[in-house]
């Protein structure tokens, strides 16, 4: 079994967040319709969007909203996951920002088949109706099972089917990095 | 987990990954678009024996906010009106291929024995006098909105404890989050034996003052016909929860619907340390994380199960 | 004298040689391998295994390693004839008993129409003579349609055949109807055998009043709703001199009212059956109404005093309450299900797997307590000895098999053992001299066989 390889380490993620936050900024110029706000999609999306919230805070006035969502039960494979292996997130969706003619920014740390993204859509959709919604993420794997393609993207990382992307937090897991590796369980219906 | 038939079928763990998921449900009620799609196309049949608003609107909403298709029999004017056999009624229904049965019904052990003659997940909304085991949890759940947590609280349940499954249900969930329990109420109506549940038993208010939540219950005037107590006047008397009885760091709980007058005050039905209406908002959001729990996660009988 | 027992006479008389069975029957005092020869429905010989030779026209048996026990009586069945038949009826009712291993059965009257009447009673008696396997008795009620208001016509039934009087099913409430009941006795005698109940306590009632009906939330029965009516039905029995049976005794209260009774020289008798020596209430926890009986299935204590008297012979005999109900009518909630287990063909079995293989019993007692109910009614006891009638049984203690995995001979299945496994099951019956049962290769579906 070949060990984890490391893609971007910590500093590499910081420098990565940096340039997706001007990009954020430069795509959206103000007086363009829909002011933008920032929603991660839980768990580590919304670590990822917290980061890029403080980044763009710096860039931009006045401060851009921040917002998460737990796509749980938006999921379309819910028959196949056992809810009782799977702890709930508390207070995990939270937009507490009126979504209407906003340009919603995702944000997420792995893009594979896209169907994650298509549930937050969704998801956001139920609050209101954004005016555009563009999607960043630190990784894209390839992969996709749906017409779904990112406006930002941190890292393009080619990988086969039987591989797994980690992203490492310090938030959730203690650490930072972006590490390449063996499947650890059976392919189930991924990001 | 494939049915709630008794509190019994969840142990602590698996009451507080309910309770969690209920916050998240709760979040969802807030919306203006008070639905997600976590059970869409499937269907839940509420079957209902007893009459019932409160039980029944709250599960039929939850599984509307599940976006679930709901069908809702209740006793009155159905078949089981004409004599139809529970099984029956129960074996009918599978031609709508329900992924859930709600069952309320007279007596006891029905949702058990429903859960045998189907392939859909079974809850029990209350079966005789034995168990109303989404009551209990939505009942732990207020409690745990409002303090945090139940370890080492010490809960009285007060009234016609004999008779009531609300209460079965409460002392055991009550005790499992760390809870203990004292039920009270007219010796006529505390059942012999009750102890062996886990609970103290008192034929006295003496010594309520000590608890931190009184949970009263439903005083039903058949009882006076049954003599089980001689007249309203003197349960109210000796057992009503009033301002004057209330000590005023005490929380008040009912599972409703309440007697006015009669096991409560109404003084005390109105102040601000009556949990009765959180208990009732408690109800929907509860109800959809059990139907999640249940049904998120179980195939179709014709799906196969991915890899 | 007049005729008691009725069964169909088309059955020949049994011509039968059983090799090598274990023959034990405790009143003979024997308790070894025997070879038995059957003649013309008596029991010819009895000798050294292997000595006897086979008449002409008789059957050879193999018994090896199997046991030869006195066919048990069972003084209280309930065969639904009159009026209920799609629960069990003469034939299917003694056939389940001759597969229990019984070679005569007494039936209870609470029928529709109740067997309160000479009319019914001959009826019944005719029918049981083209459809009773074993010898059937009958008992009439006491009261008219059993509501404890009119005394029947106790002298004329007794002379029609009845073997006494019960309203079983229901107590007699009112003590002055029994009084008067048990002073008739000495114009028509008849034992008068007596459900115990006093329904102001029993009350709406399912189950065993205790902590596990605390624990479910349903009415329970308190055991004493059975002792205070045994204590006052003895009570009237010792001022009456009156010769009476109390039926399937449930409690330790019970036990002690009918001891008390007799050390006062009332004339009563006891019965316990099968399921309350062997469970206890807790068996309700399941919800299952197999387990629902009236009186109820109690606590352990209570079983315990039932061993002890049966034992000790306060209780003298075991009866089953065999009573048979259909499917749909108990396969509903626990509260609506109708009262009562089937038992004749796992009264053996149970009693054996469950009291005497852990040693709670001796085997002795059990065949004693099995076959000791007809006496009780004046009935002679089957005994294995040279020139006696043929009743006995074969039973293989040795192998299990799953109560229910083959059906039941009963037309109901609403068996409180279903699907135990149990040890001792019936291969053969003698009753009355006749071959009223033997095993099949179908029917003999076992676990883990040789």
């Amino acid at each position: 079994m070949s060990p984890n390889t490391v893609v971007l380490d910590r500093d590499g993620m910081r420098r990565t967040l940096v340039r997706i936050a001007h990009e954020i900024v430069e795509k959206n110029p103000p007086g363009e319709p829909g002011q933008i706000a920032i929603v991660g999609i839980q768990r580590r999306g919304a670590v990822l969007a917290r980061r890029l919230h403080t980044l763009t805070s710096e860039l931009i006035e006045p401060t851009v909203p921040l917002g998460f969502v737990d796509i749980s039960f938006y999921r379309d494979d819910l028959r196949l996951r056992d809810p009782s292996n799977a702890a709930p997130v508390v207070h995990a969706t939270q937009l507490d920002f009126p979504v209407d003619g906003r340009a919603i920014v995702i944000v997420d740390d792995v893009l594979y088949t896209g169907r994650t993204v298509r549930a937050a859509i969704d998801e956001i959709f139920d609050f209101g109706r954004p005016a555009r919604v563009q999607l960043a993420v630190l990784v894209d794997r390839g992969h996709r099972e749906l017409p779904i393609r990112p406006d930002y993207v941190g890292k393009n990382l080619p990988t086969a089917q039987d591989q797994r992307v980690n992203v490492r937090v310090e938030e959730i897991d203690g650490f930072e990095e972006v590490t390449i590796g063996p499947a650890a369980e059976p392919r189930r219906q991924a990001a | 987990m494939n049915h709630l038939i008794s509190i019994d079928d969840l142990d602590r763990a698996g009451i507080e990954r309910i309770l969690d998921r209920a916050e998240s449900f709760a979040e969802v009620s807030g919306r203006d678009i008070k639905k997600v799609p976590a059970l869409r196309g499937r269907t839940i049949v509420n079957l209902f024996y007893e009459a019932s608003t409160r039980t029944s609107s709250s599960f039929e909403l939850a599984a509307k906010r599940l976006s679930a298709d709901v069908v809702s029999i209740r006793s009155a004017g159905s078949s089981v009106d004409k004599g139809e056999s529970l099984r029956d009624t129960v074996q009918t229904l599978s031609a709508y291929d329900p992924a859930a049965i709600v069952i309320r019904s007279p007596y006891a052990g029905a949702a058990q024995l429903v859960a045998r003659w189907t392939d859909a997940a079974v809850i029990n909304a209350g079966d005789g006098k034995h168990e109303h085991p989404t009551q209990a949890l939505l009942d732990v759940f207020t409690l745990r909105q409002r303090l945090g947590s139940l370890e080492d609280l010490n809960i009285w349940i007060v009234g016609d404890v004999l008779h009531s499954r609300v209460a079965r249900s409460d002392i055991l969930a009550f005790q499992r989050m760390g809870a203990s329990v004292t039920v009270c109420g007219p010796p006529t109506l505390l059942p012999r034996g009750i102890e062996a549940l886990g609970c103290a038993a008192s034929p006295t208010l003496d010594g309520i003052s000590e608890a931190d939540v009184i949970y009263v219950l439903r005083m039903q005037h058949e009882r006076m016909q049954e003599s089980f107590v001689p007249s309203l006047r003197e349960y109210a008397e000796r057992y009503q929860i009033g301002l004057g009885r209330l000590q005023p760091n005490q929380l008040l709980m009912h599972p409703g619907p309440v007697n006015r007058g009669v096991e409560l005050s109404a003084d005390a039905i109105d102040s601000p340390q009556a949990l009765i209406g959180q208990q009732v908002k408690a109800g929907v959001a509860v109800r959809m994380a059990v139907l999640y729990e249940l049904l998120a996660g179980r195939p179709a009988a014709h799906m196969a199960v991915a890899a | 004298m007049t005729r008691t027992m009725f069964q169909r006479t088309d059955l020949p008389q049994a011509d039968l040689l059983i090799r090598a069975a274990h023959v034990l029957d405790p009143r003979t005092d024997l308790d070894e391998p025997r070879d038995i020869l059957i003649r013309d429905g008596h029991i010819a010989e009895l000798a050294s295994p292997g000595t006897l030779t086979a008449p002409q026209n008789a059957t050879t048996i193999d018994a090896t390693g199997k046991h030869a026990f006195p066919a048990f009586v069972d003084p209280h069945v309930h065969l639904r004839t009159p009026g209920q038949e799609y629960k069990e009826n003469l034939d299917t009712g003694t056939a389940a008993a001759a597969a229990g291993g019984f070679c005569a059965v007494i039936a209870m009257p609470n029928t529709d129409p109740v067997v309160d009447d000479v009319s019914v009673l001959r009826s019944l008696v005719e029918a049981a003579g083209r459809q009773a396997r074993v010898p059937t008795g009958f008992l009439a009620s006491i009261t008219l349609g059993l509501r404890g208001q009119e005394l029947t016509e106790m002298a004329a039934l007794r002379d029609a055949g009845a073997l006494g009087f019960t309203d079983d099913g229901k107590p007699v409430t009112s003590a002055g109807m029994l009084r008067k009941a048990l002073q008739y006795q000495r114009l028509c005698g008849g034992v008068i055998a007596l459900h115990e109940e006093d329904p102001a306590l029993s009350g709406v009632g399912v189950m065993h009043e205790g902590p596990v009906s605390a624990r479910l939330g349903m009415a329970g029965i308190p055991s004493l709703s059975e002792s205070t009516m045994v204590a006052r039905d003895a009570a009237l029995a010792l001022y009456e001199d009156a010769r009476v049976h109390v039926q399937h005794l449930s409690c330790v209260e019970s036990v002690e009212a009918l001891a008390a009774a007799r050390a006062q020289g009332a004339r009563v008798s006891g019965e316990a059956t099968p399921h309350h020596l062997t469970m206890t209430e807790d068996m309700i926890r399941t919800l299952d109404s197999r387990f629902k009986m009236n009186p109820p299935l109690r606590a352990q204590s209570d079983r315990r005093a039932l061993i002890d008297a049966l034992r000790s012979g306060v209780i003298e005999c075991i009866a089953t309450d065999h009573a048979p109900h259909a499917r749909h009518e108990k396969e509903v909630p626990f509260e609506q299900a109708p009262m009562g287990t089937t038992g004749l063909e796992t009264a053996f079995p149970a009693l054996f797997t469950e009291l005497v293989m852990p040693g709670e019993l001796e085997l002795e007692v059990i065949i004693e307590r099995m076959t000791a109910g007809g006496a009780l009614y004046g009935l002679p006891i089957p005994r294995i000895a040279p020139d006696e009638p043929a009743n006995l049984t074969l039973i293989d203690l040795g192998t299990q098999f799953e109560v229910g995995a083959a059906g039941y001979a009963s037309r109901s299945a609403n068996c409180c053992f279903h699907g135990r496994t149990l040890y001792g099951q019936v291969e053969l019956t003698v009753a009355a001299g006749r071959l009223a049962f033997q095993a099949s290769a179908l029917t003999k579906q076992r676990l883990g066989a040789v």
